[in-house]
């Protein structure tokens, strides 16, 4: 029999049971269309994640009070998460003490509100040093960031988030307005350009002022020396491993521990986040790829059953194809093609539904969904080949059927 | 109605040669002996009819000379091959080159064209679709079916699709057509007719094999052979015109 027969016997036993035909590749079609989706998904997650750690800065070291070398999260004699302080800030900007530091930010927040005529908006409020848009990697969509006199001066200036300027004012073309912070009265000098969302907090919701305007006329908190958190923007990512060691150094020196272990601050490198993070999303692919499987595993059972009942239904036609001379290669070939015909057919349609999800969602989701083509090309060929996997049986009893036996069934 | 016996150096080499044919059955532990040992000959051009009431071995004997089934013990040779010891994809081919059937329920495939079922004989002997086309409307006009190559069977009248169950018999130039009640579903103007198909065939030396329980069906013959409990009645009898 030519291999283009065989083909056609197949594809015209699909054609004649059109409804039947649908319905078992539904099945298939959507196992790969999650398939599709969930690797997506998954994938794009990833995506967001490491942008959004990049957007960080992958030069960053983080330094944050308290040790993660202690169960209780927090050590030494300053009081609790209020072991870092200006003075280190001020200790690790020094070219002499930490020579592969490029720049420092020191940051002390503190959730308040902006008012602006009758609108007033929540946001956290963070005090920093000027050479915060460097190292935070942030730009300016609107004005300037404060200078060194507004710093020095702990002048009445403030600079506002995309977000936060919209929600305030309506508009981010703000530059000059004026906003109201428990009385006190600062000028808008500058908007932050959008910078994406991180996890659950946005960066665009955000305002900066002076650390001065900060420690002396907004923060109430009464520790005026603590910071939250100091960022060290290493000379490049090659000095990323030295800066750390040396701002390790220099801290502990400046809060007279001796030893590592005993830290009362955390240095984390930004690398690690981005690690764990990915590590995190690739245990979700797998993860969501794994029921994605069972979903094509229902499929590939709902096409043996179908074939199943297919052979049972046309063993007359079996028997008579016998009878004509089809040896049992010819009949199970038949049945198999089939099988891997429906698999093919309802991995493509898959294919399509899951891309078509994969464009429609993310504005629904608000979630990227990456479509890969190896995830495509590979779901397409797994598809295939459950149908031929689910098709061997159903082919094989076929193939076994005795002509005349088949014949007389009626 | 004579009792013939012929002179093996006459004629030409038998088509069929079936020599101590049994066929045992096993059902559990029942033995049932559907051939108790059956010598038979037929020749090129011949017209044969095997008749018995049913349980009479007929079937079986009817798979046998079609390849269907295999012989327990004894010997058949088809054409100058011996098919007993054949395994199945050895019969599928003898099937595909030596017979053409024709069924009582005709049995032909819904989803294909008059054309297309006349030509699935020759799609299992590996033809060329050009060819297998061309073999098949000449099939089918040496039925008269010419017209109607395009018709699904159920746009056909019983005793057309009969017709085109015979077309598909002849397109492989078998070496017997075997036909198995096929005036068993028709009435009696449509059986007439395919009788008279079968009639024309012999006369242009086909060499056919009907299979029957109707007396008046077998009598169209040249010889008829009697099956009783799995064996002839007799010797083949010779139908005087």
């Amino acid at each position: 029999m030519r291999p283009a027969d065989l083909l056609a016997s197949s594809w015209r036993a699909i054609r004649t049971h059109k409804m039947r035909s649908a319905l078992t590749m539904l099945g298939i079609v959507v196992g790969i269309a999650s398939v599709v989706l969930t690797v997506g998904l998954g994938l794009g997650t990833q995506k967001d994640v490491s942008e959004q750690i990049a957007a960080l800065g992958s030069d960053l070291l983080i330094v944050s009070p308290g040790s993660s070398t202690d169960e209780s999260g927090m050590r030494g004699g300053f009081g609790s998460g209020e072991t870092l302080t200006l003075t280190d800030a001020d200790a690790l900007a020094s070219e002499v003490a930490v020579p592969d530091a490029a720049d420092v930010a020191p940051e002390k927040a503190s959730s308040l509100s902006l008012e602006y005529g009758e609108s007033n908006w929540t946001t956290d409020v963070t005090g920093t040093s000027t050479s915060w848009p460097e190292v935070r990697s942030r730009d300016l969509l609107y004005g300037s960031f404060f200078t060194e006199d507004d710093a020095a001066d702990g002048a009445s200036v403030i600079v506002l988030g995309a977000e936060t300027a919209e929600e305030l004012f309506g508009t981010t073309s703000v530059v000059g307005q004026e906003v109201t912070i428990d009385g006190e009265a600062l000028e808008v000098v500058g908007v932050l350009a959008e910078a994406g969302s991180s996890g659950e907090t946005s960066l665009d919701d955000i305002a900066v002022v002076p650390m001065t305007t900060m420690v002396e006329r907004l923060d109430d908190s009464g520790n005026s020396e603590s910071v939250d958190t100091i960022y060290v923007k290493a000379a490049s990512s090659d000095s990323l491993s030295a800066a750390s060691q040396e701002t390790t150094a220099l801290l502990l020196n400046l809060h007279g521990i001796a030893s590592a272990d005993d830290a009362d601050f955390t240095v984390e490198v930004q690398d690690s986040l981005l690690d764990a993070a990915t590590s995190v999303y690739e245990k979700l692919t797998v993860l969501l790829t794994g029921i994605a499987a069972l979903a094509l595993l229902v499929g590939g059972i709902g096409v043996m059953n179908i074939m199943l009942v297919s052979v049972t239904e046309r063993t007359r036609e079996i028997g008579l194809r016998k009878a004509l001379g089809a040896a049992p290669a010819n009949i199970r070939n038949q049945f198999l093609i089939e099988a891997m015909i429906l698999g093919l057919s309802g991995g493509a349609v898959g294919v399509i539904i899951g891309v078509g999800l994969a464009l429609a969602l993310p504005s629904v989701l608000g979630s990227t969904i990456v479509v890969s083509g190896l995830a495509l090309v590979v779901s397409v060929v797994v598809a295939v080949g459950i149908g031929a996997i689910f098709g061997v049986y159903p082919a094989a009893r076929a193939a076994r059927l005795a002509p005349i036996d088949a014949l007389r069934d009626q | 109605m004579t009792v013939i016996t012929r002179d093996p150096l006459d004629v030409a080499a038998p088509v069929i040669e079936l020599s101590g044919a049994r066929k045992t059955y096993h059902t559990g532990d029942i033995e049932f002996e559907a051939l108790r040992g059956i010598d038979c000959r037929i020749f090129p051009g011949e017209y044969v009819a095997i008749v018995g009431p049913s349980g009479s071995g007929k079937s079986t004997l009817m798979n046998i000379l079609g390849c269907l089934d295999v012989l327990t013990s004894g010997r058949y040779v088809l054409a100058g091959e011996d098919v007993s010891q054949m395994d199945e994809v050895a019969l599928a081919s003898a099937r595909n080159r030596r017979i053409g059937f024709v069924f009582q329920q005709f049995h032909l495939l819904s989803s294909l064209t008059a054309l297309g079922n006349v030509e699935l004989p020759l799609v299992y002997a590996g033809v060329a679709p050009a060819e297998r086309r061309e073999r098949a409307m000449v099939a089918l006009q040496r039925v008269g079916l010419g017209d109607k190559s395009r018709n699904h069977p159920g746009q056909l009248s019983g005793g057309q699709q009969q017709r085109v169950a015979i077309a598909r018999a002849l397109v492989t130039e078998p070496a017997i057509v075997l036909a198995d009640e096929p005036t068993g579903n028709l009435d009696s103007h449509s059986t007439r007719d395919v009788l008279g198909m079968l009639d024309d065939l012999h006369a242009e030396g086909s060499t056919i094999v009907l299979i029957t329980h109707e007396s008046d069906v077998a009598a169209r013959a040249g010889t008829v052979y009697n099956v009783t409990d799995g064996q002839f009645v007799g010797a083949g009898t010779e139908i005087a015109k």
